[in-house]
């Protein structure tokens, strides 16, 4: 009995990652370009998500950039990027590294919004995301 | 490995005392050593502290019980030492400010291959030896191996990212991070919390509290929310709905687990009664009412209307905090005590042990309360004003995070008085 139970969990994991990992994303975005993932490889490489977020998924010593380019512009965060601040070191990176840099956060913008508007809230407590 | 993961505990605190001062104070420390080079050697740390420590734990409980057989034993040997030198590289790229930037691993991908075949070799040696296993398993048993398995299998979804198809949408990338790294913690916490059962069964001599319904109830329990609970992650992601809906059902059956809780909580409170003179129990307590406070807060932050206003802030951090340091390293240094024979050791080590104890458990109170304030004080803010900069949502928060800083000293103090005490007693016996 004890082995039926876990075996048939097990079976729906396994069902419901393989179903999850193929219908997740509804909205079908265009893949990325080679600056597009250039520029994800920088943002690893240069450890970004310890201070920033990325749907609120990340480090707290930054902002939130999920939408940072359509609501600041891409000039804004191009000056943060290129000389940093008091709290963000200088990177030091190249003019083309920070042109791929932009070019990940805007495809990170056009996915989708970071905040959950209030009116999105369904009753039973859960959202509605269209 | 008992030594080693003490000493990885003593990495964590120290350094995230000193990030909790880099990010308060940034211009002193980003010519020297930024947070962002800080925060990965303190959550690295942090998390081969918890894996190191259960594993380490099982190990030694199950051979309590049934010695490794001697290829079981090479297999494990083989393990620790790739294990451990992997861990030593990973801190070496740190400290050369290489990354591979992904929550919780933060360094480089090709790294993953050794500690995936260090972790091979502990399946194969512990799990040849666990099928031979002929008596009637207690529920440690069950939990242990299941912890075992599902961290292999997290630790390869976690690493999927490295395949193409999976960068080609961000909110796939994204939902299958953090179901790997939500389901992850589920399977350390079924090693830690195997750990715990097996020790309550021993101290109070009562076997039958891991082998009776109630229990094996909870461990499906636990599972299905291994499985299926790690949604709260990214509610906010436009993922399809469906996934968000299914995690929410899920998280709700936690409030079970509440509700034993509380109607254990009689019976419990006689027991700590009859046992308080025991070092080890008191540790086990304390990560019972660590996670009383943080199974409300999580239920909370599992209701997305709820996660909407503390998703991105502190809270999520008191979250984390409060179960990796009040749960789960309260309970593995109840486990290692025992192991380490601690209720033998004399009066003067005692009394410093104690006096850490009472240390971390008052410190991490103040802790965790900051966290949660310095996250209600963000959402509110975020939400009164949104059009604000960055900087100026965080002004008062910065002052609440300044007692947290301090917290974070005594909470240093209190948690190396006991890894302290706990190495230096490790000449006395010869374990792992």
């Amino acid at each position: 009995m004890f082995l039926r139970i876990w075996l048939t969990l097990v079976s729906a994991f396994a069902a419901y990652t393989t179903y999850l990992y193929f219908n997740c994303d509804n909205k079908h975005l265009s893949s990325p370009s080679i600056e597009i993932q250039q520029g994800q490889n920088l943002w690893q490489a240069q450890n970004c998500q310890a201070c920033h977020q990325l749907y609120g998924l990340g480090g707290y010593m930054g902002p939130d950039l999920t939408n940072t380019i359509s609501t600041r512009g891409s000039k804004y965060v191009e000056t943060y990027i290129r000389y940093g601040t008091g709290r963000m070191p200088n990177l030091h990176l190249a003019d083309s590294e920070i042109k791929s840099i932009i070019a990940f956060l805007s495809w990170v913008d056009s996915s989708g919004k970071s905040k959950v508007p209030a009116n999105n809230v369904h009753w039973t407590g859960t959202y509605i995301i269209k | 490995m008992v030594a080693f993961s003490l000493i990885l505990l003593l990495t964590t605190v120290v350094a995230g005392v000193i990030a909790s001062w880099a990010f308060l104070y940034p211009e002193n420390f980003n010519t020297v050593i930024p947070f962002q080079q800080l925060r990965p050697i303190h959550v690295s740390a942090a998390l081969f502290w918890i894996i190191t420590g259960a594993v380490s734990c099982l190990l030694y409980y199950s051979q309590e019980m049934k010695k490794l057989h001697p290829a079981g034993q090479k297999m494990t040997a083989t393990y620790v030492a790739l294990w451990i030198n992997t861990i030593l590289v990973i801190f070496i790229f740190y400290s050369i400010k290489q990354f591979g930037g992904r929550e919780y691993w933060e360094f480089p991908p090709w790294l993953s291959i050794p500690i995936l075949i260090s972790w091979l070799l502990l399946m194969a040696g512990y799990f040849t030896y666990w099928v031979r296993i002929k008596e009637k398993k207690s529920l440690y048993w069950i939990m242990w191996a299941t912890g075992i398995l599902f961290f292999c299998i997290t630790f390869i979804e976690q690493n999927l990212w490295q395949i193409n198809w999976f960068r080609q949408s961000y909110l796939r990338e994204v939902t299958v991070q953090w179901k790997a790294n939500g389901s992850m913690v589920g399977a350390w916490n079924q090693m830690i919390y195997g750990s715990s059962l097996y020790l309550m069964a021993k101290i109070s001599g009562d076997e039958t509290i891991a082998q009776n319904r109630t229990v094996r109830f909870f461990y499906f329990l636990s599972l299905t929310n291994l499985m299926f609970n790690w949604g709260h992650h990214i509610y906010n992601v436009p993922t399809a709905g469906w996934v968000r809906h299914v995690s929410y059902l899920i998280s709700m059956t936690e409030w079970l687990f509440f509700i034993s809780m509380i109607r254990s909580f009689k019976n419990k409170l006689e027991e700590t009664r009859r046992l308080k003179h025991l070092l080890t129990y008191r540790f086990i307590i304390a990560s019972e009412l660590w996670l009383f406070l943080n199974l409300i807060l999580a239920l909370m932050m599992s209701i997305p209307a709820i996660n909407r206003y503390t998703h991105g802030t502190h809270i999520t951090v008191a979250h984390a905090m409060g179960t990796t340091i009040g749960i789960n390293t309260m309970i593995l240094l109840g486990a290692i005590g025992h192991m380490l024979k601690v209720e033998e050791l004399g009066k003067k080590h005692q009394r410093i042990i104690t006096r850490g104890f009472y240390i971390t458990q008052v410190s991490l109170l103040v802790f965790w309360i900051c966290l949660v304030v310095a996250g209600i004080e963000k959402a509110y803010r975020t939400e009164i004003m949104p059009a604000a900069s960055f900087q100026q949502i965080m002004m008062p928060v910065i002052t609440v995070l300044k007692v947290f800083a301090l917290s974070g000293i005594a909470l240093l103090t209190g948690i190396s008085t006991i890894a302290i005490a706990y190495l230096s007693s490790l000449k006395r016996i010869r374990i792992l």
